[in-house]
């Protein structure tokens, strides 16, 4: 016993050098993981490093608006004399809430599904994939920008809208974890001793299935960050005088042409996240491919 | 036999799809506070006027009735009326899709044509610094905001350089007085194909920027999966055969490798086609394009129900049909993926 847990933590160890060394290998997952890492604290400290937090949350001082980018106001000032930068740090909160809640309402839809469907075959199982198919059939954002003019203007909607939207790509890929697992002999084993389906499903099959759903999960908080800020753009999510990125540059694209800086840098923290969040995604891909990690044992 | 049978069973999923989508669709206008006759009739109208339109429109029915008339007009072409142009939305669809189809597709061929080569260097310079800087350059395509980005274009290209135009598809004095012959509604093509030197030198300009905002993504695409597939290629056995002949080296990339690598590049294009065609909505909207994405989007804000579940419908369709076309052309072209 003791032995067999050595073992796995040597295992352990090897998985993690591995990673490691294929991340220092490309610059760029470290160059995400350090932005991620950046905007981590600016998201978590944003009401201490901001200049003019009050701003954040909607205090107008139309005397100094639209503002250049000075020592004072590092982004400018927008069209209610609110300073840019602060907003743009305060953004950070609601970007990455949005990513990470729609993420897990997808996997709360999208990986029971999948196992139970992978797991019972049957009737069951082909009525959730055809299910699923349906949805993957139309377009994702298409489908979000509907369900957020059925519910209405507002962040809590646009999360529901995208999660909805999003699940199909996880029920796929639990199902076919599932399936796989659903043969394994300690399945068979615990069916053999009489443990119910259910906890068969939710303490065997779902925890086995976890990891690649959990990677596809990470990939795709990049794609969220964007759909959704497209979707603020569009009018349909964040509401003024909420310091939404997507919202801000909207605003600011009415005065692009005399004062560039209002749309610019909100904008610009939108490309920053979403670019930290694929860089990681894609080195992570890069560590659990076992064909890249072929070429390096 | 196989191919035919799958087919015909992926066409036959578009009646579930098409009827979710009209139902989610329809479902709005009941739920939404907003009366689509005030638009109808316009914001002084009498309540009279109102009901008159009320029972022209149908909407005095029951919701089932009207969901009923509409699926049946379907089967005739007949997509309703839109609450904003008053023109049969069957009738507008085919004035803003050409603009539309021509972006995307301009879109797609720069994709091409940009991301092929990138990809090829990517892969032949593995793990050096053009290789992180093309890697770099397809994760930046896919993580920009397509909306910022042809707002920096236009910043850029118009207000500071000054050589492009800032929006639409032609400019009004090239309107007036050299106008383009309807014959595609491609307007590139059909200024070419008529002569019209002056008109398409304008209607090429004009698209140089929403295009290549729209190509950023496909950009990316392609680098990334003509890279990956270059380098499985470029170990292989005929390859290194190829070298000891002493072929030369350009040679061996372009004509032997890239020709087994460039498959799947090409059906990631045609895959995100129906993709870009969503993503065109923001980049319509910031050129002020009219295509079907301008349509749409003034549609959803003016809640112009008729014209949302048209145009839904619409690019649900293309979005399925070039995801078969996908499936089939790779069955095709590889025998080892089973059609079932």
């Amino acid at each position: 016993m003791l032995k067999c847990l050595k073992e796995k933590r040597i295992a352990q160890l090897k998985e993690l050098q591995l990673a490691l060394h294929l991340i220092k290998k490309g610059p760029l997952t470290l160059t995400g993981l350090i932005i991620m890492g950046l905007l981590i604290l600016v998201a978590i400290f944003a009401p201490y490093i901001a200049p003019y937090p009050q701003d954040a949350l909607g205090a107008a001082s139309p005397e100094n608006k639209f503002e250049l980018p000075s020592r004072e106001h590092l982004f400018g000032t927008d069209e209610l004399g609110r300073d840019i930068f602060s907003r743009v740090l305060f953004g950070t909160r609601i970007s990455f809430k949005i990513a990470i809640v729609v993420v897990l309402l997808a996997l709360l839809i999208g990986l029971p599904l999948g196992v139970i469907g992978g797991f019972l075959g049957g009737k069951i199982d082909e009525l959730i994939m055809r299910l699923t198919d349906i949805f993957l059939s139309f377009p994702s954002v298409l489908l979000a920008l509907i369900i957020c003019v059925i519910l209405g203007p507002s962040i809590d909607n646009v999360m529901i809208a995208i999660a909805i939207s999003w699940w199909p790509w996880y029920t796929r890929i639990a199902h076919a974890q599932a399936v796989s697992i659903r043969e394994r002999p300690f399945i068979e084993a615990a069916k053999a001793v009489g443990i119910s389906k259910t906890k068969i499903i939710f303490r065997h099959i779902m925890p086995n299935s976890l990891t690649p759903v959990l990677v596809q999960a990470t990939m795709d908080l990049g794609s969220v960050l964007l759909t959704s800020s497209a979707l603020s753009f569009l009018g349909l999510g964040a509401q003024p005088p909420q310091p939404e990125w997507g919202l801000m540059t909207y605003i600011g694209h009415g005065y692009l042409f005399t004062s560039w800086w209002c749309s610019t840098f909100p904008g610009l923290a939108i490309f920053v996240a979403a670019l930290a969040f694929n860089l990681l995604g894609d080195g992570l891909r890069d560590v659990l491919d076992p064909r890249t990690r072929r070429l390096l044992r | 036999m196989g191919v035919k049978h799958y087919i015909i069973r992926r066409l036959l999923l578009l009646i579930p799809i098409f009827f979710i989508v009209s139902l989610i669709t329809f479902v709005v206008v009941r739920v939404v506070p907003a009366d689509p006759l005030i638009l109808w009739v316009g914001p002084h109208a009498t309540a009279e006027q109102i009901n008159r339109a009320r029972i022209e429109l149908g909407l005095d029915k029951p919701l089932y009735e009207q969901y009923y008339r509409y699926i049946v007009g379907i089967f005739h072409g007949n997509l309703g009326i839109s609450f904003i142009t008053h023109r049969p939305v069957s009738t507008d669809i085919m004035t803003f899709l050409p603009a539309s189809l021509e972006l995307v597709t301009t879109a797609m061929i720069i994709g091409l044509v940009v991301g092929l080569p990138l990809g090829v260097i990517s892969a032949k310079r593995k793990d050096k610094i053009e290789d992180h800087s093309s890697r770099l350059m397809a994760i930046g395509g896919v993580s920009l905001p397509t909306f910022w980005i042809g707002m920096l274009l236009q910043l850029l290209f118009f207000k500071y350089i000054g050589i492009l135009p800032v929006c639409g598809r032609l400019s009004w004095a090239v309107k007036v007085s050299y106008p383009i012959t309807h014959i595609t509604g491609f307007y590139l093509i059909d200024s070419l194909i008529t002569g019209n030197w002056v008109a398409f030198q304008d209607a090429a300009a004009h698209t140089i920027l929403p295009a290549l905002t729209l190509a950023l993504y496909p950009i990316g695409l392609v680098v990334r999966m003509t890279r990956t597939c270059m380098l499985e290629v470029l170990g292989e056995d005929y390859i290194r055969a190829a070298r000891a002949y002493g072929i030369p080296e350009k040679v061996v990339t372009y004509t032997y490798a890239l020709k087994n690598a460039i498959t799947p590049s090409l059906t990631t294009l045609v895959l995100s086609f129906g993709y870009s065609l969503t993503g065109a909505f923001l980049v319509e909207l910031i050129f002020n394009w009219p295509g079907l994405g301008w349509y749409a989007s003034k549609a959803t804000i003016g809640m112009d129900y008729t014209a949302i579940v048209g145009v839904t419908l619409l690019i649900t369709l293309f979005y399925v049909l070039a995801n078969l076309v996908v499936d089939v052309i790779q069955a095709y072209l590889d025998p080892r993926i089973v059609l079932k």
